[in-house]
């Protein structure tokens, strides 16, 4: 009989998971353009097609992490260029307010970017996902999900000592 | 037939919301003709004990206020939860945090190291700090331990209506009674306010921009408000878009712009992201300097975002912050 092995032979090494926002116009076809070309770059991300940048809620960001996203990359069209003429603007705007939002809420600010990447540039797709794997490899995990589960465990013990029967339940 | 059994309690919270309670004037006696208040600790010399030797569910309704903070409000919550038929989370704190929510921008040490240690016009050279327990004379006496997150009311226990406000007004809080009092209950889970962005109800209205664009950022003193224009035509940050309406539109009123106590409409999970992207994304400015030079018109984008629901936002907390303290930190 072979021994079952343990559950930490098993577990896979961290690798960073960044969730990707792209527009359909400029970034989402670029990102084809790579493709097509064959380009090799890391397969980290998974990308999110929007029609446009400016369609990016800050929410969507925001929940992408709280879900254990470790990075967030948006793409869109260059100022001027936006296929509905002030999307990316809109978007630039709202980015600048959150990045000192969450800089403020304890997230580093290198983990959300922001870039401008037309049609034609698949190979900037190629660099700016190398480069923000590797930013993101270099911060390590984010996992605000354990965190959320850790903050709880300060319910989870009173519920155990009140199922005990104790009086009055001390510090942590 | 027996008066249904009615409790009113409070939690981390500023009495505000008993306040209201209060504020019904001659329609409180009215409800309190109807209804046997078993506990409301502002109010009445009820003890814990009797609520405790209750069947459970034998309270129709608890109307709980306030943030949950220590382990005495998250065992009361529990408590009253197994007691009552209806929990309540009334006002904003029990439904998003409030403004004890904001302490989730700290570490639970760094604010009790600032008001026993480090505040400027404190006098404690001993840097005595409350403890959890001290015993004297064979007796021993114990304070509530404090939580390292503050929660709102549905984080801890199962919440059937929700009551928003800062506080709550008298007419919501009044037809909320009534409602339990009728059994004409909408769905639960609910929150007892219209499901509308204040812009509705606002007296301003007719001069909500079309196109919003602003050039700055004003705050309320940093400029006389016309009391009859739109706030965010002035220029003025406003979170009425991104507030349920249902308050009569009391601050604006008052000439003060929404903070947004009401809390979001059912169409938005983080009341302060989507303020977030409402406002910025249609200031004026196109080139980076001067769209940062605008931005800085909000000094402070959690509290005026977050300013209520920062325990129920999407990161509810900052999240680098410790998840405990070592257990010789007292309370």
């Amino acid at each position: 009989m072979n021994a079952i092995p343990s559950p930490a032979s098993t577990t896979p090494p961290w690798r960073p998971r960044i969730v990707a926002f792209f527009c359909n116009w400029c970034t989402y076809t670029a990102a084809d353009l790579a493709g097509v070309s064959r380009l090799k770059y890391a397969s980290n991300v998974r990308v999110i097609r929007l029609m446009c940048s400016g369609r990016v809620d800050p929410q969507f960001i925001v929940e992408a992490l709280v879900k254990g996203a470790d990075g967030v990359l948006i793409g869109g069209c260059h100022p001027g260029d936006c296929h509905y003429v002030e999307g990316n603007y809109k978007m630039l705007r709202r980015f600048r307010m959150l990045q000192r939002l969450l800089q403020s809420m304890g997230i580093e600010p290198e983990r959300v970017r922001l870039e401008w990447i037309s049609a034609a540039e698949g190979e900037k797709v190629k660099r700016v996902v190398n480069d923000l794997t590797e930013a993101v490899r270099k911060l390590g995990p984010l996992d605000l999900p354990q965190k959320a589960a850790d903050w709880d465990k300060e319910l989870a013990e009173l519920e155990e000592k009140i199922q005990a029967g104790e009086a009055a339940p001390a510090a942590a | 037939m027996a008066k249904p059994k009615v409790a009113f309690y409070w939690c981390a919270s500023c009495g505000g919301c008993e306040e209201t309670v209060v504020d019904l004037a001659e329609d409180l006696l009215g409800v309190v003709e109807q209804v046997d208040i078993v506990l409301w600790p502002v109010a009445m010399d009820f003890k814990y004990q009797a609520i405790q030797a209750m069947a459970d569910q034998s309270i129709t309704a608890t109307l709980l206020n306030g943030a949950i903070r220590s382990s005495e409000q998250e065992e009361m919550a529990h408590l009253l939860r197994r007691k009552s038929r209806f929990l309540i989370a009334y006002g904003s704190c029990a439904v998003s945090g409030g403004i004890p929510g904001l302490a989730n921008e700290f570490a639970l040490e760094q604010i009790l190291k600032f008001n026993y240690e480090q505040a400027p016009t404190l006098v404690n050279e001993s840097r005595t700090r409350p403890q959890l327990k001290f015993g004297e004379d064979g007796r021993e006496v114990s304070l509530p331990a404090l939580h390292e997150v503050v929660r709102s009311l549905d984080q801890v226990v199962e919440v059937d209506y929700y009551v928003p406000g800062c506080p709550p007004t008298p007419k919501i809080t009044k037809a909320a009674l009534g409602a339990l009092l009728e059994g004409k209950l909408p769905p639960k889970g609910s929150v007892l306010a219209p499901d509308v962005a204040l812009c509705e109800e606002c007296p301003r209205k007719q001069s909500r921009p079309v196109d919003l664009s602003f050039s700055q950022f004003k705050r309320t003193h940093q400029l006389l408000a016309n009391p009859e224009l739109c706030f965010l035509a002035q220029g003025v940050v406003c979170l009425g878009p991104a507030t349920r309406e249902g308050c009569g539109s009391q601050c604006p009123a008052g000439n003060m712009p929404c903070t947004g106590c009401f809390g979001p409409t059912s169409r938005v999970r983080d009341q302060g992201l989507k303020i977030l992207s409402a406002l910025c994304a249609d200031i004026a400015a196109k080139e980076e300097s001067e769209i940062n030079r605008v931005l800085e018109g909000i000094p402070d984008p959690i509290g005026t975002f977050h300013r209520y629901g920062l325990a129920k936002s999407l990161l509810r907390r900052k999240v680098d912050l410790p998840a405990a303290r070592d257990a010789k930190a007292g309370l």
